[in-house]
C-alpha cells in the first residue's frame, strides 16, 4: 500500500496515583485521530515503563500524573530511557504540573505539558507536530 | 385539573438558545413542567413526612432547623504534625469534625521507604505509616468529642485499629468513638482504583470490620458507600446514583450472607454523593437515593427499623468541575454546588477550595471554602425550612426520572451476575470511560459552555499562590520509620503478623489480629503484606 505507518503512543500512569479519566480521555482522542494507542494500566514503575517503551517502540509517550509525584519520577524515567539508548521519542506529560515545574523537567528533555483545560485537538496537534522521528 | 398540551411543551421555537436542553445524565429537559408530568403524584407514597419512609423529603423531621449539617472539610498533607497543624486551623474556624486524607503510600499500604512510595510520600494526603504518626495526628484532639472521617479503603481496617489504639492511649474506649471509615472497596475497582486484594477477600475484611464495630465501635459509620469517585471519574449523575446504590446492596448481601441481621448493621452504612453543576440535577439526585435506598431496604431486604431504611450521606462539591483557568470562579461554582447539597439535605459538607485544579488547597482558599458554607448556613436561608424544592413540578418529575433510570441499570447489573461479576466484566468501567469522552467531546465543541475554559479568547496568566509540599517530607517520615523499627520489639510484630496470617487463612474476624499488631507498632506496609501473601493482589484489564 505505500501508506505511512500509524503514529504509535504509549499512555501511561506512573506512580501510585489512580486518577485515570484524563489518561482514558486522551487515549480514545488520539485513537479517534487515527493513531495507534496503547494504554499501560495503572501504578507504573519507571522500570515498568522503560520496559514497555522498548517493547512496543512508540513513537510518542504520555505520562499523565496528577499526584506531585512528577519532580521524582519524571527524572528517572528519562535517566533509564536514555541508558536504554532511548532518545527520539517525544515524551509529555498530562495532569497537574504547576508552570513553575515545567523548565525543570523541559531540562529532562519532556516536551509538552497539557494541564486541565487543555482540548484533546490541541494535544492531537502537539503529537503531530513535535515527533523526533 | 386543567389540561396541558405535552405537544407544546416539548417543541422547540425558533426564540430558543438551543435546539435541545439537556442535563449532564444527557435527561431531556423541556421548557415547562406542569402538573401534567407528574399524573400520579401521590404525596404520602412519593414523598411522605420527613423523617419518615421513604424519605424523600429528608432523613430526619426538623433538618437544619435542629442542627446543621456537619461541616466537614477534607484535610492532609505532608506530615502528621504538618496535618495535625491544619486540623487545629480548621477546628478553630468552625469546623464541625475532621476529615482525613492520606498520602498515596498509604492508600496503597506501603511503607514511606518501599521503593513504590518513592515521590508520593505526604503528597496527596497525610504519611502514615505506625500507630505513632497518628497518634501525632491526633495529639491534642480529644477523640471523644470529634467525629472523624477517614478516606481509606483497602487499609481501612488497619487505619480503624490505630484510631482505636490512639483513642484507647487518650484515655477513651472504643464504644465512645465517632467517625467513618470510607470502606467501600467495589467503588475502587469501579472508579478510584485504589484496590489492593481482589473483591472477594476485600469483601471479607469489609464484613469484618462491620460485624466488630457492631459489637465494639457502635457510634462507627463503617462504610461510606461512595458516589464522589464514580462521578468523578466521568460518569453521569444517573450513573453516580445507580451504581453507589448497587454497591450499597452488595454489601448489604454480603453481610446477611455472614449471618448478620440487616438491623444490626444497616442503620451504620452512609453514603457519600458528588455534587456537580446542575442544581436541579444534583438536588434531585439525593432525594432519589433516600427514596430507592428505604424502598429497598424494608421490601427486598426486610429491614424492621426505621433507622435502617434512612439514608444518611455526606457530600464533597465536583473537583472536577473546578478550572485551572480563572481559578476565582471556582468560587462560585463551588457555592452553587454546596446549596444543592444542603437543599438535596445532606448530611455533612466538603466545600472544595477555588485553587485545587492547581494544586492542594492553601490555607486562605481552604478558609474561603469553610465560610461559603457557614453562608449558605447562616445567610441563605436555605436552611430554614425541610425540603423547600418539594412539590415542584420539575423537581418531583425529575426525582423520579433519576429513579426510573437507575431501576433500569440495577437490572442490567443483576443481568451481569451482580456489582462483582460486573465489575470483572469491565461494565461500570466502559460505562464510564465513554461518559467521560462524550461529556469532554461536547465541551469542546461548545455544546457545553464552561465559563472562563470554552467561551473566552484571552487568558491572563494564573497568578494564584500555591501550596507546596517540602521535598524534605519523605526524608522525615522515612527518618520517623525507621527510629521506630530500632524502639519497638520486633520480635512481638512478628508474632502478632504471624498470627493474623494464620488467622486470614481460616474464616475468623480480622479486626483483633489486626489491632494486636497495631499496639505493638507494626506498620501498616507490615500488615498489607502479610494480607498479600494470603490474599495475592488485585490486577485491573487496561481498558479505555
Amino acid at each position: 500500500m505505500g501508506e505511512k505507518r500509524k503514529i504509535k503512543v504509549l499512555v501511561c500512569k506512573p506512580g501510585l496515583d489512580g486518577h485515570d479519566r484524563g489518561a482514558k480521555v486522551i487515549a480514545r482522542a488520539l485513537r479517534d485521530a487515527g493513531m495507534e494507542v496503547i494504554y499501560t494500566g495503572l501504578h507504573q514503575t519507571p522500570d515498568m515503563v522503560v520496559q514497555t517503551v522498548l517493547q512496543e517502540d512508540p513513537d510518542a509517550v504520555i505520562l499523565s500524573m496528577l499526584s506531585g509525584a512528577h519532580k521524582a519520577l519524571c527524572p528517572v524515567i528519562m535517566e533509564k530511557l536514555k541508558e536504554n539508548e532511548i532518545d527520539d521519542v517525544l515524551i509529555s506529560v498530562g495532569g497537574i504540573i504547576p508552570d513553575e515545574d515545567k523548565p525543570f523537567l523541559e531540562e529532562h528533555g519532556l516536551k509538552g505539558f497539557y494541564g486541565p483545560g487543555t482540548e484533546l485537538k490541541t494535544i492531537v496537534e502537539f503529537v503531530k507536530n513535535n515527533l523526533k522521528r | 385539573m386543567t389540561e396541558i398540551d405535552e405537544s407544546k411543551t416539548l417543541k422547540p421555537t425558533k426564540t430558543e438558545r438551543r435546539e435541545k436542553f439537556t442535563n449532564l445524565s444527557d435527561i431531556e429537559i423541556k421548557r415547562l413542567y406542569t402538573p401534567g408530568d407528574i399524573k400520579d403524584f401521590n404525596y404520602d407514597i412519593d414523598l411522605g413526612t420527613p423523617g419518615k419512609y421513604p424519605f424523600t423529603r429528608g432523613a430526619y423531621p426538623n433538618m437544619y432547623r435542629g442542627r446543621l449539617w456537619t461541616m466537614r472539610q477534607f484535610a492532609g498533607f505532608g506530615t502528621a504534625a504538618q496535618t495535625n497543624t491544619r486540623f487545629k486551623f480548621l477546628l478553630e474556624h468552625g469546623t464541625t469534625g475532621l476529615s482525613v486524607a492520606f498520602s498515596l503510600h498509604t492508600i496503597y499500604g506501603y511503607e514511606a521507604d518501599d521503593d513504590e512510595a518513592l515521590g508520593e510520600v505526604g503528597k496527596e494526603g497525610v504519611s502514615i505509616d505506625t500507630l505513632k504518626d497518628m497518634e501525632t495526628l491526633f495529639s491534642g484532639i480529644d477523640l471523644s468529642k470529634i467525629s472523624t472521617s477517614m478516606t481509606i479503603n483497602a487499609p481501612a481496617s488497619i487505619l480503624l485499629a490505630m484510631y482505636i489504639v490512639t483513642a484507647e492511649k487518650q484515655g477513651h474506649t472504643a464504644d465512645k468513638l465517632r467517625g467513618t471509615i470510607q470502606n467501600d472497596i467495589l467503588k475502587e475497582y469501579i472508579a478510584q482504583k485504589s484496590w489492593i486484594f481482589p473483591p472477594e477477600p476485600s469483601m471479607r475484611l469489609i464484613i469484618d470490620t462491620i460485624e466488630y464495630c457492631a459489637k465494639y465501635v457502635p457510634q462507627w459509620y463503617t462504610i461510606s458507600i461512595s458516589g464522589y469517585h464514580i462521578r468523578e471519574a466521568g460518569s453521569t449523575a444517573v450513573q453516580e446514583l445507580a451504581f453507589t446504590l448497587a454497591d450499597g446492596f452488595a454489601y448489604v448481601e454480603a453481610a446477611m450472607k455472614r449471618g448478620l441481621d440487616v438491623d444490626d448493621f444497616a442503620p451504620r452504612l452512609s453514603f457519600f454523593f458528588n455534587s456537580h453543576n446542575n442544581f436541579f440535577e444534583e438536588v434531585c439526585k439525593y432525594r432519589a437515593a433516600r427514596r430507592i435506598w428505604a424502598k429497598r431496604l424494608k421490601n427486598k431486604y426486610g429491614a424492621k427499623k426505621v433507622e435502617s431504611m434512612r439514608l444518611r450521606f455526606h457530600t464533597q462539591t465536583a473537583g472536577v468541575s473546578l478550572s485551572a483557568q480563572e481559578p476565582e470562579n471556582n468560587i462560585a461554582r463551588v457555592t452553587i454546588q454546596g446549596l444543592a447539597a444542603v437543599l438535596g439535605g445532606t448530611q455533612s459538607l466538603h466545600t472544595n477550595s477555588f485553587d485545587e485544579a492547581l494544586c492542594l488547597p492553601t490555607e486562605k482558599a481552604v478558609k474561603i471554602a469553610l465560610r461559603t458554607q457557614q453562608i449558605i448556613a447562616h445567610e441563605s436561608g436555605a436552611a430554614d425550612t425541610v425540603d423547600p424544592l418539594a412539590g415542584s413540578y420539575y423537581v418531583e418529575w425529575l426525582t423520579n426520572k433519576m429513579e426510573e433510570e437507575s431501576e433500569v441499570y440495577f437490572k442490567k447489573i443483576e443481568a451481569l451476575g451482580g456489582v462483582i461479576p460486573a465489575i470483572k466484566a469491565n461494565f461500570f468501567q466502559k460505562e464510564i470511560a465513554s461518559a467521560s469522552y462524550k461529556y469532554q467531546r461536547e465541551v469542546e465543541a461548545r455544546d457545553r459552555t464552561i465559563v472562563g475554559v470554552n467561551d473566552v479568547q484571552l487568558r491572563e496568566p494564573c497568578a494564584t499562590p500555591l501550596l507546596k509540599i517540602d521535598e524534605n517530607v519523605a526524608r522525615e517520615q522515612i527518618e520517623n520509620l525507621q527510629r521506630l523499627r530500632d524502639q519497638r520489639s520486633n520480635e512481638k510484630v512478628q508474632a502478632k503478623l504471624d498470627a493474623l496470617k494464620e488467622a486470614a487463612k481460616g474464616t475468623e474476624n480480622l479486626m483483633p489480629y489486626i489491632i494486636d499488631a497495631i499496639r505493638e507498632y507494626a506498620s501498616i506496609g507490615e500488615v498489607m503484606a502479610t494480607l498479600k501473601d494470603v490474599f495475592g493482589v488485585y490486577v485491573e484489564d487496561s481498558i479505555f
